[in-house]
């Protein structure tokens, strides 16, 4: 078996930039460049960033019916609400698991005719298995010939107006297709930073000259994996394989805004999904833990594995972080991970085992950082 | 100025050592944001953990070059961790330590050394 790592169309472009690169998910993927971390990641808060997010799977679902007839199969893979996706629009959604644990998170998109798809990279050859197992009738189609970018920050509008016309009309979560000097573009006002932005799908034929004529804006700097992560959990966004996972539950993982009213008990199209028994139970009941932000005290980082205590001495952990980290933007460190539901208040006083040291955190509302998008 | 194969620089001021990091070290950790100091008035051993360095990737150590007793932290980290990447030869540095046995200074790199070790 080869373990040669992928490349992405940008991977040259990477190069030329004096990226820093490293394995990923299988690919040969950029962590930072010049500016480093912390700058990229207060650039991308105060102007544009240029994220290379092809390795993500980009997946398009047909069936004979048309929409209404993917939409209906997907609603038995995922506990969101995919009939009523008005089009041109996106939502969040994930694949469930018997146990109503998360197999991933995903993006979908109505484009009239079909779905959209964007998958994380790590599970990517999963959740197509998944799909053309798991949607009878339909067509699944990995797309392997365009690259995935994603410009984000308060100036991504005016840079991308720039170089394709009306992309400002778009609101958040809308979809549309765009014709321009780079081909067709398949453009959603969307992210993962919690900044305003776009996803915009490129032939990869066109992908560098296309990254090439948004970098050469003034506002923009490319920025790497190690910023993209600190803005993501700045944004209380969770990644897949650490915040969640196959043993955590949509509730459980605080993601129940997701589950819209029509695929809860009493919906029109309630249930019917995998672990749906396990998910409207806990949407009902509560679950027994719950993902919270958490704030140390002080400058140390609690990082993912940190055990968390209810008291300074004595006691069994009753939860750990899941993600940690330094935030450039709030100027401190911040975690998320799982407690038990009564210790999951805004403001619960717990302590995090630092190298043998019992610290101070206290639970904080998420995202750390005001999500900044244009609904 | 005497170079561990850990990347930390050693210079001798009459009685005691000061310790830092190499500009090398510094580029390869990136951004520092959490600098953990070890208490004055403390002895260590040769190759005891007496630092801890968080940047935003990752959590390393530094490892005590000599027998000795700490006799100075540099506070001024606690507050700006970010001069160990702006001036990890000059202000950024360490802690300076009373060596019990100057001669293990002699296991050392020199300057010229150091370079070749790192390339």
């Amino acid at each position: 078996m080869s373990d040669a790592l992928r490349q992405t169309p940008l991977h040259a472009l990477h190069v030329e930039l004096g990226a820093k690169m490293v394995p990923f998910a299988g690919y040969d993927m950029p962590v930072q460049y010049k500016l480093g971390v912390m700058k990229e990641h207060l650039h991308c808060r105060a102007a544009a960033g240029l994220f290379d997010v092809s390795h993500m799977g980009q997946v398009i679902v047909r069936a004979p019916g048309g929409y209404d007839e993917v939409a209906r199969a997907m609603e038995g893979l995922v506990p969101v609400s995919v009939l009523g996706l008005a089009e041109g629009r996106q939502r969040y959604a994930m694949f469930t698991n018997d146990r109503g644990g998360i197999m991933d998170d995903l993006m979908l998109a109505n484009r009239g005719d079909h779905l959209f798809v964007v998958v994380n990279a790590a599970c990517k050859a999963a959740d197509i298995a998944h799909m053309r197992a798991g949607l009878p009738g339909c067509e699944v189609d990995e797309i392997t010939d365009r690259a995935l970018l994603a410009l984000q920050g308060p100036k991504a509008e005016a840079v991308l107006a720039r170089l394709v016309p009306d992309v400002a009309g778009m609101r958040f979560m809308d979809v549309a297709v765009k014709v321009s000097q780079f081909g067709e573009l398949w453009i959603s006002r969307s992210g993962y930073t919690g900044e305003d932005g776009y996803e915009i799908s490129v032939t990869a034929d066109q992908a560098e000259g296309f990254a090439r004529a948004l970098l050469a804006e003034d506002e923009v700097e490319p920025i790497g994996l190690g910023a993209r992560d600190s803005l993501r959990l700045e944004g209380g966004l969770c990644l897949y394989g650490h915040d969640i996972d196959e043993g955590t539950t949509p509730v459980e993982a605080a993601l129940s805004w997701a589950i819209q009213k029509v695929r809860r008990a009493g919906g029109d199209r309630a249930g019917g999904f995998p672990g749906a028994d396990v998910i409207l139970e806990q949407l009902d009941n509560g679950a027994p833990r719950k993902r919270v932000g958490l704030r140390p005290e002080g400058r140390a980082p609690m990082r993912e594995g940190t055990q968390i205590y209810a008291s300074a001495e004595g006691g069994e952990a009753i939860g750990h972080v899941t993600s940690g980290a330094f935030g450039p933007t709030i100027g401190g460190p911040m975690s998320m991970g799982y407690v038990p539901s009564d210790h999951a208040a805004e403001g619960t006083e717990l302590f995090g085992d630092v190298r043998g040291k019992r610290l101070p955190v206290t639970v904080a509302a998420l995202p750390f950082t005001p999500a900044n998008f244009k609904r | 100025m005497k170079f561990t194969e850990e990347h930390e620089w050693l210079r001798v001021e009459g009685d005691v050592v000061v310790v830092g990091i190499t500009e090398h070290a510094s580029e390869q950790l990136g951004d520092v944001v959490f600098v953990e100091l070890p208490e004055v008035g403390g002895e260590v051993a040769k190759d005891d953990e007496v630092v801890v360095i968080e940047s935003v990737k990752a959590a390393s150590d530094i490892l005590a070059p000599l027998d000795g007793e700490i006799t100075e932290v540099n506070e001024a980290l606690v507050d700006e961790p970010g001069k160990v990447n702006d001036d990890p030869m000059g202000d950024a540095w360490f802690f300076k330590i009373k060596a019990s046995d100057l001669s293990q200074m002699d296991d050392y790199m020199d300057e010229a050394a150091y370079k070749d070790f790192i390339g």
